[in-house]
């Protein structure tokens, strides 16, 4: 998309499955088959064991914000149109955590909070890259 | 093996201006400061033979070799962000104890606001894990990173935006005694919270500056020391640790590393947290000293909002914090440790005027890396 210039990831080998599952709305996170637990982000070994039988799996995309913050001055010029905007850091129930942001939200410190239930939705921004994004849950859905 | 009191700190100083210097680049201001520490120290610049510097430039202590005319036996490039050269003590007091080199410079030149006028821009690889999994959400630069680890505090044990502000107020109260530093005005409480929101729960004014300058120390043996032109400031203990790099694998956002470096410091010291007259802690932002104090046992696990009310670490205070007037009032051209090692020094030899701490014996400086990522702890003394 021609009018999107914020910072775009690059994947690489370790990652294009994560990128390529995004795209099509879904949400995987490797897991380590050697010490049995997931980890993110993806990369050639797990950071638990060094293990390398990795496999991906598909996430429930369902979590709580561990912490966030609202970006009133972009520190990029990209993000300037933006302004304010919520970017936060996200613990899936699988137990793995990855910044994000939260949107369907306002970017009112007062309506955010920790712990707060969230689930994924997808971002497509260009034709080529979705981002994985969250927006918060009653706590009577989960 | 200890390496408390192996070597001393015979030299430090800045670069001839401060501040906003927009004729001066990094390695400009580098210079200037080694050869100011180096007269601090009264060593000759021929007898530099351990080079220690981090961040101008890929190979920094090569060039920096190159630039200064030094062609030193042991180099060390080590770059873990502001922590860098506090950690570049401890490397120092390991290659001098193993007679790998005898006199140490430890060196920074930074010119951070410049950089803003000049256009330059910290550019990021789109294929690094940061590059991939949070600049895409606008996670690029510290604040809003260190944002969401106050945030985190405030949530699990209540921190207040009123004890936040005490920090900067008392870091100002230190500024205002101290010719040197950018900021000088009074500041209240009232006077944080009212200024415009960087990334929340930050203030302005809860933000360290940017702004031009460069550092240097000297760190040399016990035996060369006995003889340089101002008394030794022994280092009594060290420690440095990293736990992550970027903010989303932070392990828990309420400590950082500086358990593990303080830690190993303390214990290397032999001194309790009640011995240490003056802390030097990088103020980044207010949260950066608020959860420091905390990681070094100053107090527990989510006291730090209370321990730092009622102005404990401004002057006159029980703790003295960042008496130069930090990051916050004083410098930071982007990388603020080896300004945490300059003020604590000057501190302990009583050369401070107006801010100097009474008695000064023992003094802590801790640097913190990246997005709180990486820090280095060090425990210094005078006879």
């Amino acid at each position: 998309m021609a009018d999107y210039h914020k910072p775009l990831p690059t994947p690489i080998p370790d990652t294009q499955p994560f990128w390529d599952a995004a795209r099509r709305h879904e949400l995987l996170v490797p897991f380590c088959l050697d010490c049995q637990r997931h980890f993110f982000y993806p990369r050639r070994l797990c950071p638990h064991c060094l293990g390398e039988r990795i496999e991906w799996r598909k996430a429930s995309g369902r979590g709580r914000v561990y912490s966030f913050t609202v970006q009133y001055r972009a520190a990029h010029p990209a993000f300037a149109a933006d302004v304010p905007f919520v970017s936060a850091v996200v613990e899936l129930d699988e137990g793995v955590r990855l910044a994000t942001n939260l949107v369907d939200v306002e970017p009112d410190p007062a309506k955010l909070r920790c712990d707060m239930p969230v689930e994924v939705v997808f971002d497509d921004v260009t034709p080529e890259v979705t981002l994985p994004k969250f927006r918060p849950v009653a706590e009577v859905e989960r | 093996m200890s390496l408390s009191r192996e070597v001393a700190i015979v030299g430090v100083d800045e670069s001839d201006r401060i501040g906003i210097v927009p004729d001066h680049t990094p390695i400009d201001m580098l210079a200037e400061a080694v050869r100011n520490a180096l007269n601090d120290a009264g060593v000759a610049p021929s007898e530099v033979d351990g080079l220690f510097t981090a961040g101008a430039a890929p190979m920094a202590s090569v060039l920096v070799g190159e630039y200064l005319g030094i062609q030193p036996r042991v180099t060390d490039s080590t770059m873990t962000g502001g922590s860098s050269f506090v950690i570049h003590i401890e490397h120092a007091a390991a290659a001098i104890h193993a007679g790998l080199c005898e006199v140490a410079v430890i060196a920074h030149g930074e010119t951070g606001y410049s950089n803003r006028a000049r256009g330059m821009r910290r550019a990021f690889d789109s294929w690094l894990p940061q590059g991939q999994f949070e600049t895409p959400y606008g996670l690029m630069a510290p604040a809003p990173a260190y944002a969401m680890a106050a945030v985190r505090h405030m949530h699990q044990y209540g921190t207040s935006s009123e004890q936040l502000a005490e920090i900067a107020v008392a870091t100002r109260k230190w500024a205002m005694l101290n010719p040197k530093a950018m900021m000088r005005d009074p500041l209240t409480i009232d006077d944080v919270l009212a200024s415009r929101w960087i990334s929340y729960p930050f203030h302005l004014l809860d933000c360290c500056l940017v702004t031009d300058a460069g550092g240097a120390a000297v760190v040399t043996s016990a035996a060369r020391a006995r003889s340089t032109r101002k008394k030794p400031v022994w280092v009594l203990g060290t420690g440095e640790a990293h736990t992550h790099q970027m903010i989303s694998q932070m392990p828990d956002f309420t400590w950082t590393a500086a358990r593990q470096s303080g830690e190993r410091a303390f214990a290397m010291a032999g001194v309790g947290r009640e011995e240490i007259d003056l802390c030097e802690i990088y103020d980044s932002f207010t949260y950066t000293v608020l959860v420091t104090l905390e990681s070094l046992g100053f107090c527990g696990p989510g006291e730090g909002g209370a321990f730092v009310s009622g102005q404990r670490t401004a002057p006159g205070g029980e703790l003295p914090v960042n008496t130069s007037g930090g990051g916050l009032s004083y410098t930071h051209p982007g990388m603020f440790g080896i300004f945490t090692i300059i003020e604590a020094v000057r501190q302990l030899r009583g050369e401070c005027g107006q801010r100097q701490v009474p008695d000064a014996r023992i003094a802590l400086v801790n640097g913190t890396g990246g997005t709180l990522s990486a820090t280095g702890t060090a425990i210094l003394a005078v006879d």
